[in-house]
Order: C-alpha cells, then structure tokens, then sequence
C-alpha cells in the first residue's frame, strides 16, 4: 500500500469533499479517503499494483478540482 | 467533464458578465426599452445558472441534495413563468455571494496557510567530500548532513555537528526571541537561522519532523468537527430535502408557482452550514499563531466547559530545574562561596551544579581557590581541602557527623529554609560554618497571576499533584495560591485524582509535561501537555502549548470559551435569518430575490463574525509578566 497526499485549490463548498471521497472510494485498489476541506487536501492510501497515483489525481481532475501537487510515498 | 472544469474555472468571469448584463437590464428600463430590459436579463438569467445547474447535477449523482440544487429549481421555475429579471438577480447574488464566501473563508484559513508555507522547500546536502548539493527537501534522508547559512531555514529535524548560530524558533515555539545553539544542540525543522553557519545532521526529515507534526495535527484539526457541526450537519442532509417537499407541499395546496419557488430561495440553509465551521477555523488558526495547538472543535467545546485544573508540579508549575534560592552567609567574605564552588565545581549533583550556578550569576571569581583531596560521603556531602582549610560541604547529617556545631541563629535559618521546601546545603572551615545554601525548584514566572486570571475565566479549582514529598509541596502551594495539593504520588495515584474529581462531576483538564503523566493526559476531559513538545504528549494530549508559558495556557482557555460563544452567535444569526425570511414572505414583502439578498448578507455576516475570532486576545496576558512575578 502507498499513501499519496494530493494538494488542491481552495475548497468552496463542504459538499465538494463527499463527491472527492465518493469518487476516489469507487476506484479499486483504492482505501482509506481523507478529504481534508480546511486544508484543500486529499490523503489516501492505495495499491500501486491496481492502480497508479497518476490516475488518483486524474479523477479528482476530472470532477473539476485543481491538482496543485501530489506526494507520492 | 472538460466543460465543467472550463465552467468552474471561469465563474468569476460568468459573475461579472451577469452583473454588466444586469446593469444593461436596467438601463433599458430607465430608457424604457422593453426589448433590452428583457433580453438582457434573460441572456443574464441563463449564463449565470449555468454553473449552478452543473454543480446541482454533479453533486446528484452523488446522491446528495445540494444548495445549487433548491436555486436550480427557484430559478428554472422563475425562469418559466417569465420573472426573468428574479431569476437573473438571484442567480447573480448566489454567485456574487459565493466569490465573497471564497475570499473572506481564505482570510479565517490564513493562519493555517501561512503556517504551511513555512515548510522548509530545499536543502543543501553535504557529501563525504564536503561538497554541497541542492536539492528538495523530499530527498533528505536521516543520517544526511546538510549546511544551513545565516537567513536559512533549516530544513530537517537534526543535530548540529559543525558550527553554531542564533535560531529563531518561533515556527515551534510561537516565541521569537533568538537562541543560541551549537555543536551538540537539536534544531528543528522549520526554524530559521538568524547568523552563523550549521552542519545539522538529519535526525528526522519531512512529515516526521516536529514542524511537520505540527502542520498535520493542525490540518486535521480544522476538520475535526465539534458536537455543534455534528449535529448540524446531520441537520443538513435532512434539511434541504425537507425545503424541497415543503414547497412542493405550498405549491400543490396554494396553486401558487412562485410562492414555491420563493419557499426553495429561502429555504436555503447557508448561514446555518458555514456559521459553526468556520467560527473553529478561524479559533483553531488563531491559536496556532500564538504557540496554541487546540486538536479540534470537540476540544474546544469541552476544554470550555472545564472548570478544574489539575497541574503535575514538575515542569509545569515549577521549572524542574534546581537553583540557589537562599543564601546566608557567616562569613561575610564570600569567601565560603568561593571556595564551595571550586569544590563542587567537580561534581555533576544537581545541587552541586546549582550552587556553581549561582556564583556565576553573581560573578563570583573561584579560579584561583586550590582545591585538593575532594571525597565524596555519600548520602552526606564533600569532604575536601581548599587553600589548607578543611571544608566540609553537605548535608546536617554530615555536620553532626563531623561534630560541627550550629549556633541557634543557624539552626534557626536552617529550619526557616526547610520550612520553605527547600533542600539545604551547608558549608563548614575547620569545624565552622560558614554559609547555608538554600536549593529549591524555581518557579515559573507569574504563575501565582496566571492562576488568578484563569479564575476569572471560569476555572473554579486548582489543583497540583507531585511526586515530591508533601513539604516542598505545600511550600510551592503557598507561594502560587492553589487550592488543593496531593503530594508523594505515584503516576497511578495522580490518574485516580482525576478520575475522583469527574466523578464528583467536574470537567478536568490536566496539564502535564508529558514526562511520566501520560496516563492522567490521556484520563482527564481534557490533556494539556506543556512542554517543548516531547512527541508523546504531543500525540496523546488534546491542547498543546508549544513554549510551555502560562500565558499560552491562559490564551488557549480564553479562546476556546470566546470560539464557543462565537459558534452560538453564528447559529444564533442564521437560525434569525430563516424565522425573519419566512416572517417576511408571510407578511408579503420578501421575495425571491430580496430573499437571497438577506440569505448571502447573512452569509457574510457569520463569516466576519467569526474574523474576529482571529486577532483574538486574552486581555490579561497583556500585562508585563516581569512586574507580575515582583513580590514571589
């Protein structure tokens, strides 16, 4: 299992976090969604052998969130 | 998908066109055009819900009833019936007010970011032939050297091996005076060197560092909701499905669309969503600015309704660190000090290295005392010759031992200095004394005013618990005024303490350094650890204050009882702004886009008033602490 820690733009609206979570859980090999909204941030765990952390920040891109940064470790 | 990152992107452009296009609206109403009075709010009407609608649809397929989605609905409807120029108003007002939302919630999440963006970025790794490489602090492994120049930011948690410097620690600590390090000495991540050169080697690196801690217990803390939040969130997902039925219910039993429609308008919960987050964003940021990690709206809400304060002595109420606080001299030549000094100058005793202390503050010169055939008796004290004399230095059981006598003036002092708590340390020539030294824990600075000050916010008791034995206890009791003392207890005692006062129905905060009391931390309502953040008691308290001062404690209390109150006002504010928007629609003069105005006024309102939360500061810890302790 890795952990990747995505950086976003400011988050608005405190709904935005429950489409980030429910989007990110829906992908397998994928675990343990944390959508920090205060801190514009996501952190979740995920099976590098399922999927890779490229495709993580493109779902999150593809709802309509800026990706600023991704750690990856 | 591309369409709503492209729509997402540009709502501020999208606000501002529906503004211009509104403009355009009235002008031709003012020149009596019809036409561009109607085009231009329909061509506004459409642009401006465009965003809306997209968020209404894509929170929907998550199965969750948005706002968008009630203003969706008012406004297609409004749309409908030909109201164009309500429902161009109410959309531009729900977008208008969102972009303010954005600014002003950026503003109480300042503090946070500002802490974030303190991160160190890059360091310069030293190689094993002494060359430097810059690189990302991501890449810094433990066990690396890395080099640190004047105006630097030292970019890991380490060791200082080479070179020293002044460090501003206050990205740790909240206090930004200079201090000085060297060789030997821990640096943290985060600080910043003032002057001099380093070569630290990395003891911790990134998110495990101090300062990275510090960042991610923040973060979270924000997030981690209080009991208010909870509730109103759950409030939430029910409550806006419920407007949606309600102005079904009205449009159905009335007949009448645009009292429906008016009903999804004011029926929309926005103060009541924002009001309570962003009241502990803001309380949270406040106190990481000032030295005060608070884990969260939970504990803000708790730690406001403490009422007793249980203290471990050691490190908390006292320094923990021993110095002379008495000194009678016989001899009136400070020679005895002299020569006390050199003697125990060679020992590494806590009470030895007081005294060698205390002559250095007071610039007593002892180089040139020869000092020969130093013995140490244990349990007693030094038996030594010092420029031919016999000293004796130690205890009474040692005097007695030794046959010197004290005269009633000395016994007198000596039971006086006892009496206070402290330990004594006697110095005898050739079978004479000649200077009692008294040794004791210092006490922090101000505590006796810190005390009394959180009286005055609502602490009704204090109470200290120690491990010392009950008359040093006492001693520092009645020099601080607390109001209850239990002495010579075990770590196991001191939990029981804490679990008989909530028993007694009391919420306890127990504050700690961490050393040897997590059990009590982790019992009580609420677990304050001061000290300079042992990684322990940073993980298992709920307050953290990162320099250990009183005036942090106070801070933190104040705070979290203002937080609370400002949370109450923000619910307060939006619950009003519901009854008095329904008293106005049955009255007959709100309407669907007045509505929305006072519903985005509220909005703001909440949010300011939560702003005020982030300059918040305690008024007695304003006072100079120097002139509080005169008199201790």
């Amino acid at each position: 299992m890795s952990k990747a820690i995505l950086q976003l733009d400011a988050l608005s609206c405190p709904s935005c976090m429950q489409k980030i979570k429910g989007a990110l859980e829906k992908q397998d090999g994928v675990e343990n969604v944390k959508v920090l909204f205060n801190a514009a941030k996501v952190k979740t765990d995920f099976d590098g052998d399922k999927i890779s952390a490229d495709k993580l920040s493109d779902t999150v891109t593809d709802l309509g969130y800026e990706v600023q940064s991704m750690k990856v470790k | 998908m591309k369409f709503q990152r492209y729509i997402n992107q540009h709502t501020n452009q999208i606000t501002l066109i529906t503004a211009v296009l509104i403009g355009v609206g009235l002008l031709g109403k003012v020149v009596d055009s019809d036409m561009i009075y109607t085009v231009s709010f329909i061509a506004a009407s459409i642009i401006s819900a465009v965003p809306i609608v997209l968020r209404a649809v894509s929170a929907l397929r998550f199965k969750t009833i948005s706002i968008e989605l009630l203003v969706s609905i008012a406004v297609i409807g409004a749309f409908i019936i030909g109201e164009y120029n309500e429902s161009a108003i109410v959309t531009f007002l729900f977008l208008f007010g969102t972009f303010l939302e954005d600014k002003t919630l950026a503003k109480t999440r300042h503090s946070i970011k500002d802490l974030t963006e303190m991160a160190p970025t890059t360091a310069m790794i030293v190689d094993d032939d002494g060359n430097t490489e810059e690189t990302d602090v991501d890449f810094v492994d433990v066990d690396d050297v890395v080099l640190v120049k004047a105006g630097g930011q030292i970019p890991v948690d380490g060791e200082i091996v080479d070179g020293s410097g002044h460090i501003n620690e206050a990205s740790i600590t909240g206090e930004s005076k200079l201090v000085t390090k060297g060789t030997g000495n821990q640096v943290f991540s985060g600080t910043i060197l003032d002057n001099g050169t380093l070569k630290v080697r990395a003891t911790k690196v990134g998110d495990d560092t101090t300062f990275g801690k510090i960042v991610e217990l923040v973060e979270d803390a924000q997030d981690t909701k209080s009991p208010a939040e909870k509730f109103i969130d759950k409030f939430a997902t029910y409550y806006t499905p419920a407007v949606l039925i309600i102005a079904l219910i009205v449009g159905l039993v009335t007949k009448d669309f645009r009292l429906a429609i008016t009903v999804l308008v004011l029926g929309c919960p926005g103060a009541l969503v924002i009001g309570a987050p962003v009241s502990n964003v803001a309380g949270i940021g406040n106190g990481a600015k000032n030295g005060v990690l608070i884990k969260g709206g939970e504990v803000m809400n708790t730690f406001a309704n403490v009422d007793t304060l249980v203290f471990d002595k050691t490190g908390t109420l006292t320094e923990g660190k021993t110095a002379v606080t008495q000194f009678k001299d016989y001899s009136r030549d400070q020679l005895a000090l002299q020569i006390a000094t050199a003697v125990e100058k060679q020992s590494d005793h806590p009470l030895a290295q007081a005294v060698v202390k205390f002559s250095g503050d007071h610039h007593i010169p002892f180089e040139d005392v020869q000092v020969a055939d130093a013995d140490t008796v244990k349990g007693r004290g030094v038996k030594a010759t010092a420029n031919g004399k016999n000293v004796l230095i130690g205890n009474l059981r040692m005097m007695n031992d030794e046959n010197v006598d004290l005269t009633s003036e000395q016994r007198q002092d000596l039971e006086n200095i006892q009496g206070e708590g402290s330990s004594t340390v006697i110095v005898a020539f050739d079978g004479q004394i000649q200077a009692i030294l008294g040794i004791s824990d210092v006490i922090r600075q101000g505590v006796k005013q810190s005390l009394a000050t959180l009286k005055s916010l609502g602490i009704k008791k204090t109470v200290m618990l120690t491990g010392d034995n009950l008359q040093t206890a006492n001693a520092v009791a009645e020099q601080i005024g607390i109001d209850e003392v239990h002495a010579e207890l075990l770590p196991e005692q001191k939990v029981e303490y804490v679990k008989q006062f909530q028993q007694e129905g009391h919420k306890v905060a127990f504050v700690g350094d961490g050393i040897n009391d997590s059990p009590s931390l982790v019992t009580a309502d609420i677990g304050i650890a001061m000290g300079s953040g042992t990684d322990v008691a940073v993980e298992t308290s709920d307050v953290v204050l990162m320099s250990s001062g009183f005036n942090e404690l106070i801070h933190a209390y104040g705070l979290s009882k203002k937080t609370v109150i400002n949370t109450k006002e923000n619910i307060f504010i939006a619950i009003a702004t519901v009854v008095a928007l329904l008293i106005g629609l049955i009255l007959g003069f709100i309407y669907m886009a007045s509505g929305m105005f006072v519903h985005e006024a509220s909005i703001l309102v909440v949010i300011f008033n939560a702003m005020r939360l982030i300059n918040y500061q305690p008024k007695a810890a304003k006072l100079d602490p120097d002139q509080l302790s005169v008199g201790e």
